[in-house]
């Protein structure tokens, strides 16, 4: 009850802020339409709409750990969590709360991008469904970084990290605007160590109906996530036990 | 009945005592107010009562319930109006109300009638479907104020309630904590003698986490020899530097 009230809190926090609608669905459609007209006069493999758009509904994810860090943040600074740590709410209260608007957010964002890709001529097919059921753990993951930056970082400095080095991140090594074979060598198996093309490429394999290849990418980013979460939520008790 | 039984409490953070060896009683409907300079140890004397911060040495009993041991039972009979105005600032001042009752678990029903009693009570009718970052210093505070209220607690701690509100604003939240009073044990830290002088039943002045007097604003100013709590407040914090 006091999760889902607290939860309820944090989406609508969330959702009320107009830029971070602009980011969820409007990034995503631009995005699209920008790529798909440079297909459109010079065709290029990697911006087929088939291959663009998982890629798109995964690079939309990395706004998620904005989201969560920026309201944990601005929450951990003022004297709204002190007013909430005095009440009966339990630390998993917290973590359940901050995580639980997310998901909703994230598959609307996929939704969108779905639907817009369809509009530009992507196949209608149960694939697609499926893709937004394997973007929860994408979320998940994403949303655990914003837990652990929100619980250690000012809102100034989430901002730096989660808003502008973690979208970066996101977007080199996650082969959704370049080919990574074609860079080869220490950054192709850099990028191979991090989550962000696996994400990736486990949305096209589903997309693309290539069932085979998507449960070797999903234990990565499974992987990254429980890690990922298991240390935000280590920080985020220390950081209420400091409080 | 005794509400707050303080015995022992101390705070230290490295070489820093901030708050020593405080030794206190507050009686149930009782308002205390506890004064001193910035540093004195006021807000970590709340914040140890309302279990944000541990003590480093010593107990204090809340309606019985340890704040060591009853951390979870002393949570669920207090309330806290922190210093700078806790809401949720994309939420409606209805919004932030239904949040606190949604976490105290309240029916659908009793929060309801609980969110209309307060809204009437601090008067916040005319802004109850408005942003909280929307309202006016004096509101936001009313709301932080009506937030902690609808818990039904009986012990509400206020930290500076007034602090940055103008003339009107103060003297209408006055009035509130006037009407509060003998209801609920209230626990007011402020830096205006004026208002502690108006509303406390008793006072304690603190200075380097100590407590240097504590007893009613007649029975302090008389035994300074002062005719106001600013001039008692001067002379007992001047006195205790020597």
């Amino acid at each position: 009850m006091r999760m889902l009230t607290f939860a309820k809190r944090n989406f609508k926090e969330i959702i009320r802020d107009p830029l971070n609608l602009c980011f969820l669905f409007g990034f995503p459609v631009v995005l699209l339409l920008l790529l798909s007209a440079i297909q459109a006069n010079i065709p290029v493999s990697m911006f087929e709409i088939e291959h663009l758009s998982p890629g798109i509904a995964v690079f939309g994810l990395a706004f998620m750990s904005l989201f969560s860090a920026t309201l944990i943040s601005k929450d951990r600074q003022s004297s709204f969590m002190h007013r909430l740590y005095t009440t009966p709410m339990k630390p998993k209260d917290f973590i359940f709360g901050y995580t639980i608007p997310l998901i909703p957010i994230a598959i609307a964002e996929g939704i969108a991008t779905y639907i817009f890709a369809i509009i530009l001529g992507l196949e209608i097919s149960i694939n697609i469904i499926l893709s937004l059921l394997l973007l929860i753990p994408i979320a998940l993951l994403y949303i655990g970084i914003g837990l652990l930056c929100g619980s250690v970082l000012n809102d100034k400095q989430v901002g730096g990290i989660c808003g502008a080095l973690l979208t970066n991140l996101s977007a080199w090594f996650s082969g959704i605007w370049f080919d990574l074979e074609l860079v080869g060598g220490a950054f192709k198996k850099i990028s191979y160590a991090l989550p962000f093309v696996h994400s990736v490429e486990m949305q096209r394999a589903v997309i693309s109906g290539n069932y085979s290849n998507v449960l070797p990418h999903l234990i990565w980013v499974l992987a990254y996530a429980i890690i990922i979460i298991v240390i935000a939520i280590y920080l985020f008790l220390r950081q209420m036990k400091n409080q | 009945m005794i509400a707050i039984k303080i015995e022992g409490l101390t705070k230290k953070y490295k070489d820093l005592v901030a708050v020593d060896n405080l030794n206190l009683t507050i009686n149930e409907g009782e308002l205390f107010s506890l004064l001193g300079v910035n540093g004195a140890g006021k807000t970590t004397t709340i914040k140890m009562l309302s279990c944000l911060t541990q003590a480093t040495s010593g107990d204090a009993f809340l309606l019985g319930k340890s704040i060591k041991s009853d951390a979870s039972e002393v949570k669920s009979i207090i309330a806290v109006s922190p210093q700078e105005t806790a809401v949720a600032p994309a939420l409606t001042v209805y919004e932030n109300l239904e949040l606190i009752c949604g976490i105290y678990g309240f029916s659908k029903e009793k929060s309801n009638s609980k969110i209309n009693e307060l809204i009437s009570l601090l008067s916040l009718d005319s802004v109850k479907k408005k942003k909280a970052s929307k309202l006016s210093g004096g509101y936001a505070r009313r709301l932080s104020i009506a937030m902690a209220l609808i818990s039904e607690p009986r012990i509400l701690f206020l930290d500076e309630p007034t602090l940055g509100l103008d003339v009107i604003a103060r003297s209408d939240l006055w009035d509130i904590i006037n009407a509060l009073k003998g209801k609920i044990t209230i626990i007011l830290t402020t830096h205006y003698m004026e208002e502690a002088e108006e509303l406390s039943d008793r006072i304690g002045i603190m200075k380097n986490g100590k407590l240097l007097i504590c007893d009613t604003p007649k029975a302090i100013k008389s035994q300074t020899n002062e005719e106001t709590i600013e001039k008692a407040f001067i002379k007992v914090v001047k006195e205790a530097e020597k």
